[in-house]
């Protein structure tokens, strides 16, 4: 357990595979830059691997003050036991107030075995973070300067916002895709501090024996413009509506939980809780009713347009166009409408 | 030979059918308040327990901790196959969070004999994926996540197929070893006939007692005392009875129980309300479809 040092810095952990940084780690050094600059604090990127110095200017051109880089060739591939070992090591050393994970399966399969060795808490999958003050029930003392961990719980019914306000680190993981990647300044100056590593093979347990790792074909993330079906489309072959569509507009074709239960759709484009979460321009959520799960994986998304026969949907709720008729009417006219003007 | 497997399963609110009020003032869940069922992951991980003891013989117990109710979920365990179950209920293990949580149940864990621990990935209600790496850790062993088959079991070395996201792994280790069991792992099997009619006689201490209290008010503590006591050795004779544990019995820390032993407490809860935004009703015509279209234009939404 770490002291409370209300001048410690705030840590992100940059998650990479193969050398390749993934987009989480970006994403959260732009959240945990306006933290660090809140608590007039530094923000360090933690990059484990081997031979991976390289990809620390990159970190800091996402909002880094310094890179703590902990290099071995058996930290090449990752593996729990090293790289807990490693983290808990430097968390014990440099004692940071707060340690923030992507909520992918090795941030949730590091962070929680990390929480247990430092015996810290863990809050998993937030979708936000923010600083703010407790004062507990019991107590006249008022908590300053905390980590409020912001999480849907419960199915997404309700918003939990978690603290620990007594035990540091301050440990979260942070759902992939919800916090907004600050734009990269190249010149912005940052340190690289080499960090000392000891392992031994009896750090790596498992033996891998093979790897098979599709590329991400779909990048929903990336899509400025999302045009998503759902139950509603009825079929399959219906579904050409929505692709159609995507086409149209330049965009990437998703849909929602029942779609993808239904075949109509793979699940690498699944947009909600248990799929991707978006925040595009612009969402065209089609034949979808809008369930909480959906809604919290979308809801974030600039414009939304809602195509729903049923006027009491919930999508209609966040939507800023509502056409509440029949999508196989409506999608056609759209795609007849959007080519006119392109003709124009 | 043979494995012992021991699978952590959990009882959980169907977080599908929350309705109205079911929080608790510190903003802790009422559970008694939604209905109750078996996370469905941690079926998953039983299932492959059974598979494990199908094929090359061995035990399964069940262990859960909660509320006495949680009883319900290690009798369906039963049901499947399981061969013994362990109730861990306390009142000092109330509103634990998962770093206390995963101490408890490595604390009942190492009392029992294993080769293998199972739990499924994660619980429909909270949905952290935490207990199963930490207990792992507490026990000082590997962890293997998001198995979907163990591939092969040869004496002490064991592979398994993990799903990592976007692809797959297949790993070796050797046991002892945690597994946490994902939803496409397998098709849990359903409760067999003969083992339902047998095993739904299985009851807990706590159960014992509380239809005891129930079906005789009138009798005294002493004598109460002496019929729980029968009651329980004649179920234990015939293999009926639910084992049940609190934290003395499994030498955990009290401290580190509960409350007291939960770095994370709430600060706030919110029911989810729909954020009301500027919206427009847009005429399902081609003049209305043609308005919206250009205004999403003109806001540079769209090219």
């Amino acid at each position: 357990m770490n002291n409370i040092n209300p001048k410690a810095d705030v840590w992100v952990f940059a998650e990479q595979h193969n050398g390749q940084l993934e987009d989480v780690p970006l994403e959260l050094l732009g959240k945990a830059r306006g933290l660090a600059d809140q608590l007039k604090v530094e923000l360090a990127a933690v990059l484990l691997g081997d031979q991976v110095t390289g990809l620390a200017k990159r970190l800091i051109s996402y909002g880094a003050d310094k890179v703590l880089v902990a290099e071995h060739p058996l930290l090449a591939h990752y593996q729990t036991n090293s790289y807990c070992k490693v983290i808990c090591q430097m968390i014990r050393r440099y004692q940071p107030q707060i340690v923030l994970y992507g909520a992918t399966p090795i941030g949730r399969d590091l962070a929680p075995r990390i929480a247990s060795e430092l015996r810290a808490g863990l809050t998993a999958d937030c979708t936000d973070l923010q600083i703010g003050d407790h004062k507990p029930a019991n107590e006249e003392r008022v908590y300053k300067d905390l980590l409020f961990q912001i999480r849907p719980a419960f199915g997404g019914n309700i918003i939990a916002t978690i603290i620990n306000y007594q035990w540091w680190p301050q440990m979260a993981t942070v759902r992939e895709g919800v916090m907004r990647m600050a734009e990269p300044n190249p010149k912005r100056k940052g340190r690289v501090i080499k960090v000392d590593v000891d392992l031994t093979p009896e750090d790596l347990p498992l033996e891998i024996l093979q790897e098979h790792q599709q590329p991400r074909k779909v990048n929903l993330k990336a899509a400025r413009i999302i045009v998503a079906g759902g139950a509603g489309v009825g079929s399959r072959e219906n579904f050409k509506l929505i692709w159609d569509l995507a086409n149209c507009l330049g965009g990437a074709p998703a849909g929602s939980r029942a779609a993808v239960d239904l075949g109509f759709i793979d699940h690498q484009y699944q947009v909600g809780q248990t799929g991707t979460t978006v925040r595009p321009a612009l969402y065209i959520a089609i034949g979808i009713s809008g369930a909480i799960q959906h809604r919290a994986g979308m809801e974030q998304s600039q414009k939304i347009v809602a195509i729903n026969k049923d006027p009491d949907a919930p999508i209609f709720s966040i939507a800023h166009y509502k056409i509440v008729a029949d999508l196989n009417d409506v999608v056609p006219r759209m795609i007849k409408a959007l080519k006119e003007k392109a003709t124009r | 030979m043979g494995y012992d497997c021991v699978v952590l399963v959990k009882q959980v609110p169907d977080t599908k059918r929350i309705t109205g009020k079911v929080m608790n003032d510190d903003g802790t869940v009422n559970r008694a308040a939604l209905p109750a069922i078996f996370n469905p992951e941690d079926l998953n991980a039983l299932e492959v327990a059974l598979q494990i003891k199908d094929r090359f013989g061995g035990t399964v117990t069940a262990i859960s901790m909660g509320l006495p109710s949680a009883a319900d979920v290690l009798r369906e365990a039963l049901y499947r196959g399981a061969d013994k179950a362990i109730l861990i209920t306390d009142p000092r293990a109330a509103a634990s969070d998962t770093l206390a949580t995963s101490y408890i149940l490595s604390c009942a864990v190492r009392k029992l004999s294993y080769d293998m621990v199972l739990c499924g990935r994660q619980a429909i209600d909270g949905d952290t994926a935490q207990v199963g790496p930490q207990v792992a850790q507490k026990l000082g062993i590997t962890q293997i996540t998001y198995v979907e088959a163990v591939e092969q079991l040869d004496g002490r070395s064991i592979t398994v197929r993990r799903n990592i996201g976007n692809g797959w792994q297949l790993v070796r280790t050797r046991l002892p070893v945690l597994m946490t069991v994902i939803d496409t792992a397998n098709q849990p099997r359903i409760p067999a006939a003969k083992r339902l009619m047998r095993f739904k006689k299985a009851r807990a201490r706590c159960e014992i007692e509380r239809q005891l209290r129930e079906q005789r008010p009138d009798l005294e503590e002493d004598k109460l005392k002496d019929m729980i006591g029968q009651v329980t050795s004649d179920l234990q004779a015939r293999g009926l009875l639910i084992e049940q544990w609190d934290i003395d019995i499994i030498g955990a820390d009290p401290t580190r129980c509960g409350r007291s032993g939960s770095p994370t407490k709430v600060h706030r809860i919110q029911s989810v309300v729909l954020a009301a935004k500027e919206s427009k009703n847009v005429e399902p015509t081609d003049a209305g479809i043609s308005q919206m279209i250009s205004e999403l234009i003109n806001d540079r939404i769209i090219a």
